[in-house]
């Protein structure tokens, strides 16, 4: 092949590069490994981390079943080896799927229209205000402090330079957004006002009447959603404006915090100011129904400096294993995960409210996450149930000073009751331990 | 034309591909009948609790409208009757220039779904998170040796989140020396993520022109880098796959008038092993794990997008980040003053890394030859399309070749046309219509992966095309002739966009 | 399509009539139509809206490619086609006519007499397309 291109060495064909900036040596990097010995390295991590322990632990990031069937089909090569499909004809399979994913994630969320997809929850919640401020022109922004803390993170890193002046409102006693806080921070300089239901609290918000206040200072309404399971049972979102929801849930493994996939689904009138990737339907020259990617003068790679957003690569693949975790759910499956849920995480709270001492922190309803309130610091009480082999619930006095003695506990349907019971006995261990 | 000649539209004695037969299938919600599933909970093992009374108003009363309700064959066979409407480079080469279509190994998948590994939560304990913090930890050492640079950050989701925090950064650095400066430099020829970026970062958009060989003109460069200036974004080699050989220069000028300059590593692999941007004078850049590390596209993601930086830019990477505490136990650390903030929830797309990281286990100090593979391939397409397509900059090629459809153009016959028949011959299409500073670009690039008789076929093809381009050109406008569906109405999909399934009134 | 002698053109390939001194009709010639595509949407102002001479006043897109549309003449805007939005292929068949953009109330009229008459534009596509195939 070098005689062919008329290059008498493979360094020839490197000659634009300076030739001081070349490197004379070899990389120090480890390896070449075989695939058992690159197998043996992962295997000796992976014994490194928190294999053999029961959690508690959800705050944005859920431990649900996942069935080998999705796993199967995103491993397709057709599937998993194929590029955004730019070139409809011979990627008709992801195009279709794509839009399989955008009518569940209308269906779900009671929107009208949905992308597929944002990189997780956190970045679809900002892109969802930042789209908001597009709509309105306005400046402001109302986040609720029961959002989840690294979703608020991630807004204030993005809406420094935007010129977006960010502001949080407090909780109620009963958990959820305090309405006479936001009532008056509400003015009719705010583009968007962000809450998430459930809540960071797991404490489940009421959309309908927030909706109203907030439409009748002419700002738009995004619900964020982490536990996207509840919409299994929840009523769906229907007088948000934007919903901005995470779909690890939906057969995605926690993977240490990703990939997973965001998604923001809303009004059909606001389409043209929604960021991320659209499919559509339509007809070949022969009439067959087809699938194209669609409405894309939104995107960087023609709107340029002027686009909804600069996401290119996004989390396709993620969105296809929710559609087929979906499929195999269906409505009846996706009904009982969810009832399995609140079912669970209520069981929970009663054997936890048994214990001397450790109480329900709110009372507005929850789904599978809720707050407890313990006697003492909760990094002590976790760390005797680490003795124990269990990881204890999200520790909420590091993004929230004031509440030190609380935590989340998430219980899902991969809870058993046994384990349950053995945290509930537990935690009661832990707090008759001398401080 | 409006009957299907096959037999005349069809490739002749061409071996790489044929006809071959799928199935039609509907969408899966067409395909439900009320009561069916395909996945089975364990019996409830606490009490039923009463949902109404549980959630009160917020109760959902029935299952989700609309929502499918198929056994499991039939899942399974409706997303692998998908599957088989896709071109993947598990079928055949998939030269799509700037997208480093390359094999993405099966151990990759295999090591990133094990028990201890997809399992763990991002914020348990960083007691029970070693393993995955080491596979971090050698990652970025990994990525440090190949760019060069003294710090990373591997919470950036894809190459454009990288870009952002690489400007982010830059922003930082130069406000806290008092001015964050106004505008950012980028050639006409960037992808369009650099401009989207530089504006989400407050940055005001200056383009600066290539000059007659694709390169950047170093002269009007140095009149445009004024003290508004923060920073250069640069593709190197550029999306021509020319190597910016005054890349050093083009460091210098911008260091004196204290600007910085940002890499977009797009096409990392022109330069894995051979040459180390943070040796060439670069001060922030990103890589794209799926492009250079071989971690699956996915049919458009996940991706990662890490970005390594010069030491000056090291306090400003977004929380957490990784350390190593006495005794030589791992841990994140959220309390960096300087910090950009997050950009991401969590730490990055963790599953991603973990696929690049055996990627480069498996090759070790042997990128280098990869890289020699996809420049050698890149050249010996060129050379076998050279004479047949028109080439507008004929320096060097890297990693890839853009040519221009100017020769076919004369029969009506554009890139995407080309593309389109492409497919007729078993290839995916390469990249059309970009760079924008060429008229009807075909941009093309092969990888390492691909064989020389890959390569051939390849070569073979085009050169057809090309021959029919001239003798029979409707042949090639109205291409492709062999797949499911044929060119799709794309200008009704824009003007009456149908985004979701609705059940039939 | 042959181009009104009534209108005046803009190097943008606007055209504008303002043989109604009161209101100004503004949209893009069939050259432009042309050279875009198949529209697929149009994004205009709000009556009441201000225009400026040589700024931006919308967009036309089609498929793959989004062009501004500047204005020949500042003015306010009275009414914009609502047509438009359900039909943008009208701009297709018709741009110069049913297709119009905008109507203006301009601030000064006499800027019109800075532009192209028809026999201008004509020559001056004439070099475009000389350019184009050379």
């Amino acid at each position: 092949m070098l005689a062919a291109v008329g290059a008498k060495s493979i360094e020839e064909l490197f000659s634009t590069i300076p030739e001081r900036f070349r490197l004379k040596k070899p990389l120090s990097l480890p390896g070449p490994y075989s695939e058992a010995e690159i197998i043996e390295y992962f295997k000796a991590r992976a014994a490194e981390n928190s294999y053999g322990y029961t959690s508690f632990l959800g705050a944005g990031v859920y431990n649900h079943l996942r069935s080998v069937v999705t796993d199967t089909i995103i491993q397709r090569g057709e599937f998993l080896t194929s590029y955004t499909p730019y070139q409809a004809e011979i990627t008709q399979g992801t195009l279709q799927a794509i839009f399989e994913f955008q009518t569940m994630m209308c269906q779900l969320t009671g929107q009208e229209v949905a992308n597929a997809s944002m990189y997780d929850g956190s970045t679809a919640t900002t892109e969802a205000v930042l789209m908001a401020e597009r709509l309105t022109g306005k400046r402001r922004v109302l986040i609720a402090r029961s959002v989840h803390p690294e979703y608020r993170d991630v807004l204030k890193t993005y809406a420094k330079n935007s010129g977006l002046q960010v502001e949080e409102i407090p909780w109620t006693a009963n958990g959820t957004v305090d309405g006479k806080a936001l009532q008056s921070a509400l003015r009719d300089d705010v583009c968007a006002v962000v809450v998430q239901s459930p809540n960071f609290f797991g404490a489940i918000e009421s959309v309908a009447p927030l909706a109203e206040s907030v439409h009748a200072h002419g700002a738009l309404l995004v619900v964020a959603i982490t536990e996207a399971v509840s919409l299994g049972l929840l009523k769906p979102p229907v007088e948000a404006d934007i919903v901005a929801m995470e779909a690890q849930s939906f057969g995605l493994a926690p993977s240490y915090g990703g990939p997973f996939a965001g998604v923001i689904a809303t009004k059909d009138k606001f389409v043209r100011q929604m960021p991320g990737r659209l499919t559509g339907q339509t007809v070949d020259s022969d009439g067959r129904r087809g699938f194209v990617l669609t409405l894309a003068t939104r995107e960087q790679h023609i709107r340029r400096e002027r686009a909804t957003s600069n996401i290119c690569t996004n989390q396709a693949l993620c969105a296809l294993a929710a559609t087929v975790h979906l499929s195999l759910l269906g409505k009846e499956g996706l009904r009982e995960m969810a009832q399995q849920n609140l079912s669970k995480a209520h069981f929970a709270l009663q054997q936890l409210e048994k214990t001397p001492g450790v109480r329900r922190a709110f009372a507005a309803p929850f789904f599978n996450e809720f707050t407890v309130e313990f006697p003492r610091s909760v990094k002590i009480v976790n760390g005797h149930l680490l003795r124990e082999k269990i990881v204890g619930p999200y520790v909420l006095g590091g993004a929230y000073p004031e509440l030190t003695k609380h935590a989340v506990v998430c219980v899902t349907e991969t809870t058993t009751r046994q384990e349950i019971e053995r945290f509930a006995a537990a935690i009661g261990n832990a707090l008759q331990q001398p401080v | 034309m409006n009957e299907r000649n096959e037999g005349k539209q069809f490739p002749k004695e061409f071996h790489k591909a044929t006809r071959h037969t799928n199935q039609n299938e509907g969408l899966i919600f067409e395909k439900s009948s009320p009561g069916k599933r395909a996945f089975d909970l364990a019996p409830l093992d606490v009490p039923e609790a009463d949902g109404a009374a549980a959630l009160g108003a917020a109760y959902r009363k029935n299952g989700v409208e609309g929502f499918p309700e198929v056994s499991e064959i039939e899942v399974i066979r409706h997303f692998t009757r998908l599957s088989t409407w896709n071109y993947a480079i598990d079928l055949g080469m998939y030269p799509l220039g700037s997208c480093t279509m390359k094999y993405n190994p099966r151990v990759n998948e295999f090591v990133a779904r094990l028990d201890g590994i997809a399992t763990e939560h991002p914020l348990q304990p960083q007691s029970l998170s070693q393993g995955c913090l080491k596979i971090q930890k050698l990652l970025e050492s990994c990525l440090l040796e190949i760019t060069g640079m003294d710090a990373v950050t591997v919470q950036p989701a894809a190459g454009a989140q990288g870009e952002l925090v690489g400007l982010l950064m830059i922003r930082a650095y130069l406000e806290k020396q008092g001015d964050a400066r106004k505008k950012v430099l980028i050639p006409d020829s960037a992808h369009g993520t650099n401009p989207a970026t530089a504006v989400i970062a407050g940055y005001q958009v200056e383009n600066i022109r290539s000059n007659a060989e694709g390169q950047i003109d170093i002269e009007k460069l140095r009149e445009q880098v004024t003290s508004d200036v923060a920073a250069l974004m640069i593709t190197n080699p550029s999306t021509l796959g020319i190597f910016e050989q005054r890349i050093p220069e083009i460091a210098e000028i911008l260091h004196a008038k204290g600007a910085l300059l940002y890499m977009d590593g797009a096409n990392m692999n022109a330069l894995a092993g051979v040459t180390r941007p943070g040796d060439l004078g670069v001060d922030v850049m990103h890589l794209n794990l799926h492009k250079t590390m071989s971690t699956p596209h996915g049919g458009g993601g996940p991706g990662a997008g890490p970005v390594a930086m010069k030491k000056m830019l090291e306090p400003f990477r977004p929380v957490p980040i990784l350390v190593e505490k006495e005794g030589g136990e791992l841990a994140l650390d959220y309390q960096r003053k300087d910090s950009i903030g997050k950009v991401k929830a969590f730490s990055g797309n963790f599953g991603v890394l973990v696929r690049a990281l055996a990627y480069l286990l498996a090759y070790g100090p042997g990128v280098r030859e990869a890289t020699e593979d996809a420049v050698l391939n890149a050249n010996y397409i060129r050379k076998g399309l050279e004479g047949v397509f028109d080439l507008p900059y004929t320096r060097p090629s890297m990693h890839e070749v853009v040519f221009s459809d100017a020769k076919q153009k004369r029969n009506g016959v554009s890139t995407m046309d080309i593309a389109k028949r492409l497919i007729d011959y078993g290839f995916h299409p390469y990249t059309t219509a970009f760079p924008l500073i060429v008229p009807g670009a075909l941009m093309i690039e092969p990888t390492e992966s691909e064989s020389k008789e890959e390569c051939d076929l390849f070569i073979e093809a085009m050169r057809a095309i090309a021959q029919e381009a001239a003798e029979t050109p409707e042949v090639v406008k109205t291409a492709p002739h062999s797949t499911r569906v044929r060119r799709l109405d794309e200008v009704t999909a824009a003007r009456k966009p149908i985004l979701r399934w609705k059940p039939a009134e | 399509m042959a181009y009104p002698a009534k209108y005046r053109y803009t190097k943008e390939h606007e055209w504008i009539d303002a043989s109604d001194n009161n209101l100004a009709t503004i949209g893009i010639t069939d050259y432009a139509q042309h050279a875009l595509g198949d529209v697929v949407f149009v994004e205009l102002p709000k009556s009441g809206a201000e225009i400026k001479t040589g700024k931006s006043f919308g967009s036309i897109e089609s498929v793959k490619a989004v062009s501004d549309i500047y204005a020949p003449a500042s003015g306010e805007v009275v009414e914009a086609n609502a047509e438009l939005q359900n039909k943008p292929e009208t701009i297709n068949t018709d741009p110069q006519g049913a297709a119009w953009l905008i109507k203006v109330k301009l601030s000064n009229p006499a800027e019109i007499s800075g532009l192209m008459d028809a026999k201008a534009y004509e020559a001056f596509i004439a070099e475009k397309e000389k350019e184009a195939s050379a």
